[in-house]
């Protein structure tokens, strides 16, 4: 019985990958050369998009009535700094009546502007906003950009790959002068950082007494 | 004449409309929320919520953990029902590294959601309740949700934050003992909602607060991408555990209740009857636990060695012992997990590299959504109607702030 559920399972896999590659393939003749490239990985639909074309795409994969990706589901982006095009801005749309799922990938450069889609689906406002204030993405035409999720007056973009997981700025409420100040970071031990990625290798930092080791070793008795 | 009155207006008078701070320590604000309202008399005509009061930087910690030390980070999303979070993530992790989760851990795992869900719902009908004046439901529901705590610490040793979803399956198996409790507090569940049922549903004010308040169309489902109850309320059959199953749900027996209006009274109804729903289900999933023994982890790379083996086998303690430091590698590649959380669809967008840590890990909270569209929701209510209507969207903050 438990092989029969796996076929049936896999049967099933099988016919919604089919649906996927149909699905892209129709998008493809419709809008022909607004996808850059598409691909799927497991079972799901990843189309690559030019900036330029974003929004009428997602104009268009809201209203073709072989989509109708009429609900936002996330906007995110991802940071690459080793990139000419740093980041790449992630869109994940649903349609609650055909009972599938897409996934838009856009390369974005420091300087690009991207187009807001807050026309077509009001509710990227807020992830826009908080792209805006997590990566420091402009959008261009977005009704509202503010900071959302961080402090009032808070200034960096915190998940660049950059920015440092302690932050710059600490808060603390101070009694004497009866009110909540800010202050540099101050660690009361260095922020540890371990890499496994080299089993024989420790971490890329120097412990307090490390460079007397390496002082004596390369130094004076030479 | 006693003094001039030159400066006395006449005709149409032009009133400034009044701006009114609510929260971020209202206690019907349901955790950290400010709303900047703007009133005119006592109608909201502009409504901005200032979120991030809880803001954490889950997803900034995430990116320097392992896989394995990520998972207590999601307990802490929506804590009021930790377990689902957890199940995302796992689900995720599973997808990437092609996992499969022994067939009694998957019971185990639709067992615990489900009672994460009458937690949650219990918390929410409850609270809203009292948000717009009913005292008593929040403290005949807390009592059950006592209950179910006790499960969870009996299962976990936690009673909230449990830890207890791992990839690959679950942490620990449950006694006979336990699913026999389980199952004797589910006979007993409905009599309680009955209770619950009978102080709200035909209740008077209740009804008055609650009918065509925060009415929600269809169109307003899409435009605002709702989910959960928040589009069942308005009659759509949409969840996922049905629509795109996951984990072993299709092969149990459950309706997906729907409502008609889309305002907040049918919303607390769909709770309702999820409730009972829910317990249909943890009934069954305790029925085939107890004639399925068999492992609860999928042994291998991601999961740890018994127990036994590991007095025993050098490779099994060297292989605990890198799971516990350095952590399992995850191929390189994307992947979206998404699960029917008690407040709607929870996912998971994660980007591996290849090494033992996320390279990104993006959490799409269902509440993050939800209260983008109080400004529209709330707008041309009256103010009393607005903490109905945060409680009927049933937000958490520690999944909204991340």
């Amino acid at each position: 019985m438990a092989e029969a559920d796996l076929s049936i399972a896999g049967d099933r896999r099988a016919r919604s990958l089919d649906a996927l590659a149909e699905l892209a393939a129709h998008i493809e003749m419709r809008r022909p050369g607004a996808v850059a490239r598409s691909e799927i990985a497991h079972g799901e639909l990843t189309l690559h998009v030019p900036l330029t074309g974003l929004v009428q795409l997602v104009e268009f994969l809201k209203t073709d009535q072989g989509c109708r990706f009429s609900s936002l589901v996330d906007i995110t982006a991802i940071d690459h700094p080793d990139r000419a095009a740093r980041f790449d801005l992630v869109y994940h749309l649903l349609s609650m009546y055909q009972n599938h799922r897409i996934r838009l990938k856009v390369a974005v450069q420091d300087s690009d502007m991207v187009p807001s889609i807050t026309g077509v689906h009001p509710s990227a406002n807020w992830f826009e906003r908080e792209v805006f204030d997590m990566f420091g993405i402009l959008f261009s035409g977005h009704p509202d950009l503010r900071r959302i999720l961080t402090d009032y007056g808070f200034r960096g973009h915190p998940l660049r790959k950059d920015f440092p997981t302690t932050g710059y700025t600490e808060v603390r409420y101070d009694a004497a002068r009866k009110r909540v100040v800010y202050e540099p970071v101050k660690l009361v031990q260095e922020y540890r950082q371990f890499d496994f990625m080299s089993p024989w290798e420790g971490a890329h930092y120097i412990l307090p007494g490390d460079d007397k080791a390496k002082r004596e070793h390369d130094g004076r008795k030479l | 004449m006693d003094g001039s009155f030159d400066d006395a207006l006449t005709g149409e008078q032009k009133i400034r409309n009044f701006n009114l701070n609510f929260g971020p320590q209202h206690p019907a604000a349901h955790g950290v929320l400010r709303l900047v309202l703007e009133l005119d008399g006592e109608i909201v005509e502009r409504c901005d919520p200032h979120i991030g009061l809880l803001h954490r930087g889950t997803e900034k910690l995430m990116e320097s953990r392992t896989y394995l030390q990520n998972l207590p980070y999601f307990d802490r999303l929506d804590y009021v029902a930790p377990m689902n979070q957890e199940h995302a993530w796992c689900l995720a992790i599973e997808k990437l590294t092609g996992v499969v989760v022994p067939r009694r851990a998957s019971l185990i795992r639709v067992l615990f959601c489900e009672i994460g869900r009458v937690l949650n719902h219990l918390l929410n009908v409850t609270t809203q309740a009292m948000d717009v004046g009913a005292l008593t439901p929040p403290l005949w529901g807390f009592e059950e949700r006592e209950k179910l705590m006790v499960f969870y610490e009996r299962a976990s040793g936690a009673r909230l934050h449990a830890a207890y979803f791992r990839p690959g399956g679950v942490h620990q198996d449950l006694t006979p003992q336990l699913l026999d409790d389980i199952d004797r507090w589910a006979v007993e569940f409905p009599r309680v909602l009955d209770d619950i049922d009978g102080l709200l549903t035909e209740n008077r004010i209740f009804k008055q607060r609650n009918a065509d308040i925060g009415v929600v169309t269809e169109e307003d489902i899409q435009v605002w991408g709702f989910s959960g109850v928040m589009v069942r309320g308005s009659g759509l059959a949409w969840d996922l555990r049905r629509s795109q199953p996951y984990e072993c749900y299709d092969e149990f027996d459950f309706k997906i209740p729907v409502g008609v209006n889309g305002d907040c009274y049918d919303r607390y109804l769909c709770r309702m009857q999820e409730m009972r729903e829910s317990t249909s289900i943890i009934r069954q999933a305790v029925a085939k636990l107890k004639v399925e023994p068999g492992d609860i982890l999928a042994r291998g790379k991601i999961t740890p060695p018994k127990r036994g083996e590991m007095k025993t086998s050098m490779e099994a303690l060297i292989h605990h012992f890198k799971l516990y430091t350095e952590g399992f590698h995850v191929p390189a590649g994307e992947v979206y997990a998404a699960v029917e959380a008690p407040k709607g669809e929870f996912g998971v967008y994660l980007v591996a590299d290849g090494t033992n840590r996320p390279y990104r890990a993006k959490l799409r909270a269902p509440g993050f959504l939800h209260l983008q569209a109080m400004d529209y929701i709330c707008k041309g209510h009256q103010l009393a109607d607005v903490s109905a209507i945060i409680g009927t969207m049933d937000v958490v903050f520690g999944e909204i702030d991340r």
